[in-house]
C-alpha cells in the first residue's frame, strides 16, 4: 500500500513548491545600460507567488521555447515584488531575451544560492570590490547597506569596468555618491580623452582606499581573473581572508543541486555558492580546467 | 639641518621604514610643487630628470596617438609615485603626464638624486627597492589592462 | 505446488532468517506481484545481463554466469543452475529511479502571456527489485543523498523510492573487476534491503537463506512457503559470503584517497590516462551513482507549446561546462580527471561518502579498458607530493 506523501519541503523564500517549475512574471521594463548588457524589471504575474530573497541569490529565467539561464538578481531585497535582472548577451537564450518587450511573460525559478552576508559588516568597515558586470549581483546587498547605513562603519565601493561606457548604474552611483555616506571610486582598463576620472586596474585601488583593513568585511565579484587578484591585494592590506567573500559562476541546468553542471572541485555553485567565503575555494580559483 | 620638508616624506608610505640620514639626503632634492588641470607636466622624449610623489590630485600617463587623440592608458592618484624614468639611461620620458586635477606633488631632482646614489650605495640600494617596487605592481597592473579581463569573449 | 509446506508459526520479525527452497522463490515474485509492484530483475538480453520486467523467476539467467575483465565481458554457462550466479550487468538500477528522460512539465503560450502546464501526478509505478547486489543498494542510497537530501527534495525521485521493495541478494562469487570489499559496500548485503537472499546449492539441495530486513519483508514472506533457518544453512551462507570476499578482481586502495587525489591534481598520469579516453560516456552511463542530467527546452514549429525534459547528461561531453563562450573543461584530460577526481574525493566532501561503490562496470564497459583501481594506484605509486609531517600515508 503506497503511504501518503508528505508535503513535499517548501523553501523558506519561495512560495512555489515544485522547484523546477517556472513562475510566470511579467516584464515592466527592459533597460539598454551598455551596448551589450541590459536590465529587465519584472513582477509576477500572479501577486501572490511573489517572494523574498537575500542580496547576491539568484533565479533561473526561463525564455519561452528557448531555454534557461542563471542571472543574479540585482534589485532592491527591500523592495520585493519587483525583480531586476542586469545580464549581458553571450547566447541564444540572453539575445532572445534581449528583444522581448514590456508585457511580455517569461519564466523565473528561485531565488536560489547563498548571500552577501552583510550582517557580519555591522560595526565594520565594509569594502566592495566590483568588475564589470559583477556590480550587479552587488548592488542588492549595496541596498542594504545603505538602508541600514547606521549599522555599518565606512563603506567603500571600488568599481573597475573596460571602458566608461561599460560602466553600469553610473546616475545611481552618482546619486549615492552624494546622497549617502558612501566612498566610491571607479576606474576604468581604458578611455577616450574625454573620460576625466582613474584609469587603471581596479586593484591597484586597493592599497589606498579608506578602510581599516583590521576591521573590515569584503564582498568581491567581477570576472574570475579580477577576483583572485582584488583577493590578493586585499589579504595583502591585511583583510582578512574570513571576512571576504567572492560570488563565482559555473554552467547551470536546475539550480538546485541535481544536474551536476555547476560543480567548481568539492562545491556546487548553486547551492554552496554562488557567494562562497575565500577559505571554501581558494585553493582551486587559479587552477586549470576545474 | 631639518630640511623643512622632512616630516613630509617620512610620513608618505613610499618612504616609510627609511634610514634617516637617507630621508635628509632625498629632502635634500626635493621641492614641493603644484599643477593646475591641464598642465603637461613631462613630455615624452624629454630629458627625465625628476620624479613625483602625488600628495593630492591625479595625473594622467598618456600617449599622443594620430587619429586617437591624446589617449590615457594610467592615472597615478593620491600617493601614488610618477615616473621611473630617472633612473634608468637613457633618462628620457617614455610618455606624456597631464595633471587631470589641481594637484599637490613632491618633487624630486632626479639628476642630483642619482649623483647621492652613485656616491652612497646604501641610499642607492634603497632606491632602487623602492621603485622596483613601484615597477612590478605597475607591471602586473598593465598585464591585467591587456587580458582585457572584462571583455566579452563570447 | 505439491509439496509440504513448513511455515514457522509465529509472525517474523525484522532479523529473522528462513530458508526458501528453490521451486518456491516464484511464490516470492508472486506475493510481489499480488501487492501492486511491478518486478524487475536481471535478464539476458542481446548477450548481457540487463534489468527488466521479470513476468517470472524463468526469466531469471539460471546456469549462468559472466567474465568480464577491461572492456570485455562475456556470458558463460554455469556447471550447476545458481539463479544469481553472475555479478552485475551493464546499466544499474538508477534508471528506474531517475529515468534516462522525463518531462517536467509543458507550456503555452498565449499572445503575450505563457501558462506552465505540470505534469499530472499519476500514480506512479511501484517497483519491487529482484535481486539487488550489495553495492548496488549502496548506490541506491547514496543517490539518496543527492536527491533526498538536499535543500530540494526530487518528487519524483521520493515517490519511486518510497514504494520500492528491495529484494537483495549476497553475491555468490565476484566478478572480474569486482572490488566492493575495497569500498567496504559488500560482499554482504548489510542494510537498506526488504529481503536478503544468499544462494546455497549443496549436496544436490538448491535453496535461498532469506533474512528478513523490515516489517513489509516480514509481511510479504508470509505470502511465501518457507521454513526456519538452522546452524548450518546459516554457516554455509558464511562460507559463500567469505569466498566472495576472498576472491574480488580488483582492489581499491582507499587510505587517505580523499587528500592523495587533492595533492595531485597536476599529475602526469591524469595525461597519461587522456591519451586513451575516449570520452564516449560510457562509464558514466553505467555507473549506479552517476547522477547527472541536462534540461532540454523544445518548442513546437508553431511556437506556442513549449516543453521541458530532463535527461541524463554525462561530464564528459565538451559543453558540459560551458560557460561564456567556451567550456572550462576543454580537454578530454581535464573531464577524465573531474569524473574520477569527482566519484573518489570531491563526493566524500560533498556527500560525506564515496561515490564509488566497487562494481566495476565503467572497467568493463569502457571500450579502451581504462581501470579506475589502476588510475588511483598509480597516483598513489607516485604521490607528486608526500603527506604532510605527521600524517602517514596509511593514515585512514
Amino acid at each position: 500500500m503506497a503511504t501518503m506523501l508528505e508535503e513535499p519541503e517548501v523553501r523558506a523564500a519561495g512560495l512555489v513548491p515544485d522547484p523546477m517549475l517556472p513562475t510566470p512574471y511579467l516584464i515592466q521594463r527592459a533597460k539598454q545600460e551598455t551596448d551589450d548588457t541590459f536590465t529587465l524589471e519584472l513582477l509576477p504575474e500572479d501577486s501572490s507567488r511573489a517572494f523574498s530573497f537575500a542580496p547576491g541569490q539568484f533565479n533561473m529565467l526561463y525564455v519561452f521555447g528557448v531555454g534557461e539561464v542563471p542571472i543574479s538578481i540585482s534589485s532592491d531585497p527591500d523592495d520585493v515584488p519587483l525583480l531586476k535582472h542586469t545580464t549581458r548577451v553571450v547566447g541564444t537564450v540572453t539575445k532572445t531575451m534581449r528583444q522581448l518587450k514590456r508585457g511580455e511573460a517569461m519564466g523565473i525559478r528561485g531565488p536560489f544560492g547563498t548571500h552577501w552576508p552583510v550582517e557580519e559588516g555591522v560595526g565594520r568597515d565594509v569594502v566592495i570590490v566590483a568588475g564589470g558586470i559583477g556590480l550587479a549581483p552587488l548592488r542588492p546587498a549595496l541596498y542594504r547597506l545603505i538602508r541600514e547605513r547606521e549599522k555599518y562603519r565606512k563603506i567603500v565601493l571600488l568599481y573597475g569596468t573596460r571602458s566608461p561606457e561599460d560602466m553600469l548604474y553610473r546616475q545611481e552611483l552618482e546619486q549615492w555618491r552624494g546622497k549617502f555616506d558612501l566612498e566610491i571610486q571607479v576606474t576604468v582598463d581604458r578611455a577616450a580623452s574625454s573620460w576625466r576620472g582613474n584609469v587603471g586596474v581596479v586593484t591597484s585601488m586597493i592599497p589606498r582606499a579608506p578602510f581599516d583593513p583590521s576591521n573590515t568585511l569584503a564582498l568581491v565579484c567581477g570576472p574570475e581573473v579580477m577576483m583572485r587578484f582584488t583577493v590578493m591585494e586585499l589579504l595583502r592590506r591585511g583583510v582578512a581572508a574570513e571576512h571576504t567573500y567572492l560570488s563565482a559562476e559555473r554552467n547551470m541546468k536546475c539550480g538546485i543541486g541535481w544536474c551536476g553542471h555547476c560543480q567548481l572541485g568539492p562545491t556546487f555553485v548553486c547551492k554552496d555558492g554562488p557567494v562562497f567565503a575565500l577559505h571554501r575555494i581558494a585553493a582551486i580559483l587559479g587552477k586549470s580546467e576545474i | 639641518m631639518i630640511h623643512t620638508l622632512e616630516p613630509i616624506l617620512k610620513e608618505h608610505p613610499f618612504f616609510q621604514g627609511m634610514e634617516e640620514r637617507h630621508i635628509q639626503l632625498i629632502a635634500g632634492c626635493s621641492m614641493n610643487v603644484r599643477f593646475e588641470p591641464g598642465h603637461l607636466i613631462f613630455h615624452e622624449g624629454d630629458a627625465a630628470d625628476h620624479f613625483y610623489l602625488i600628495r593630492e590630485g591625479l595625473v594622467s600617463v598618456q600617449f599622443v596617438i594620430p587619429h586617437r587623440g591624446l589617449t590615457t592608458v594610467l592615472t597615478v592618484g593620491n600617493g601614488e609615485v610618477l615616473g621611473w624614468s630617472w633612473l634608468f639611461p637613457p633618462y628620457r620620458w617614455h610618455f606624456d603626464a597631464r595633471a587631470q586635477q589641481p594637484t599637490h606633488a613632491l618633487a624630486f631632482d632626479g639628476k642630483c638624486l642619482r649623483g647621492k646614489c652613485e656616491e652612497d650605495h646604501d641610499l642607492g640600494y634603497d632606491i632602487y627597492k623602492r621603485f622596483m617596487q613601484v615597477v612590478t605592481e605597475r607591471l602586473e597592473a598593465t598585464r591585467l589592462q591587456l587580458l582585457d579581463m572584462y571583455g566579452n569573449h563570447a | 505446488m505439491g509439496t509440504i509446506q513448513v511455515m514457522t508459526s509465529e509472525p517474523l520479525q525484522v532479523g529473522d532468517n528462513v530458508v526458501i527452497e528453490r521451486e518456491h522463490l516464484e511464490h516470492l515474485l508472486r506475493a510481489l506481484v499480488d501487492r501492486g509492484c511491478e518486478v524487475i530483475g536481471p535478464t539476458i538480453r542481446e548477450g548481457a545481463i540487463v534489468y527488466d520486467h521479470l513476468a517470472s523467476t524463468e526469466d531469471l539467467p539460471e546456469g549462468w554466469t559472466d567474465e568480464q575483465a577491461g572492456g570485455k565481458y562475456q556470458l558463460k554457462r554455469r556447471k550447476d543452475n545458481a539463479l544469481f550466479g553472475y555479478v552485475v550487468g551493464t546499466h544499474a538500477w538508477k534508471r528506474f529511479l531517475c529515468p534516462p528522460q522525463q518531462r517536467l512539465w509543458q507550456a503555452e503560450r498565449n499572445g503575450k502571456g505563457l501558462q506552465i502546464v505540470p505534469e499530472a501526478r499519476t500514480a506512479e509505478a511501484r517497483y519491487a527489485f529482484f535481486g539487488v547486489r550489495a553495492c548496488e543498494l549502496h548506490a541506491i542510497t547514496i543517490q539518496d543523498k543527492v536527491f533526498l537530501d538536499g535543500p530540494f527534495v526530487d518528487r519524483n525521485y521520493r515517490a519511486r523510492r518510497e514504494g520500492l521493495f528491495l529484494v537483495a541478494v549476497n553475491c555468490g562469487q565476484a566478478g572480474g573487476n569486482c572490488f566492493c570489499v575495497s569500498m567496504n559496500t559488500g560482499p554482504r548485503a548489510t542494510s537498506g534491503y526488504d529481503l536478503a537472499l544468499t544462494e546455497i546449492l549443496q549436496d544436490g539441495r538448491h535453496y535461498f537463506l532469506t533474512e528478513i530486513g523490515t516489517t513489509r519483508g516480514a509481511e510479504v514472506m508470509s505470502s511465501v512457503p518457507h521454513q526456519a533457518a538452522g546452524d548450518d544453512d546459516r554457516q554455509r551462507a558464511e562460507r559463500v559470503l567469505d569466498h566472495t570476499t576472498r576472491h574480488m578482481g580488483q582492489r581499491l586502495d582507499t587510505r587517505g584517497i580523499k587528500e592523495l587525489l587533492y595533492r595531485n591534481y597536476e599529475h602526469p598520469q591524469w595525461d597519461n590516462v587522456a591519451e586513451r579516453c575516449l570520452s564516449c560516456a560510457n562509464c558514466t552511463l553505467v555507473c549506479p551513482t552517476c547522477f547527472c542530467t541536462t534540461v532540454e527546452d523544445t518548442t513546437n514549429l508553431n511556437g506556442n507549446h513549449a516543453e521541458r525534459w530532463r535527461r541524463w547528461d554525462s561530464c564528459f561531453t565538451v559543453d558540459f561546462s560551458y560557460i561564456h563562450g567556451g567550456s572550462v573543461r576543454a580537454t578530454p584530460r581535464s573531464r577524465y580527471r573531474q569524473w574520477m577526481m569527482h566519484k573518489l574525493a570531491t563526493w566524500i566532501d560533498q556527500f560525506g561518502v564515496s561515490g564509488c561503490v566497487g562494481c566495476g562496470r565503467c572497467i568493463t564497459w569502457c571500450p579502451v579498458g581504462i581501470d579506475i583501481t589502476a588510475e588511483a594506484g598509480a597516483i598513489r605509486a607516485s604521490d607528486l607530493v608526500k603527506a604532510p609531517a605527521g600524517q602517514s600515508k596509511d593514515s585512514a
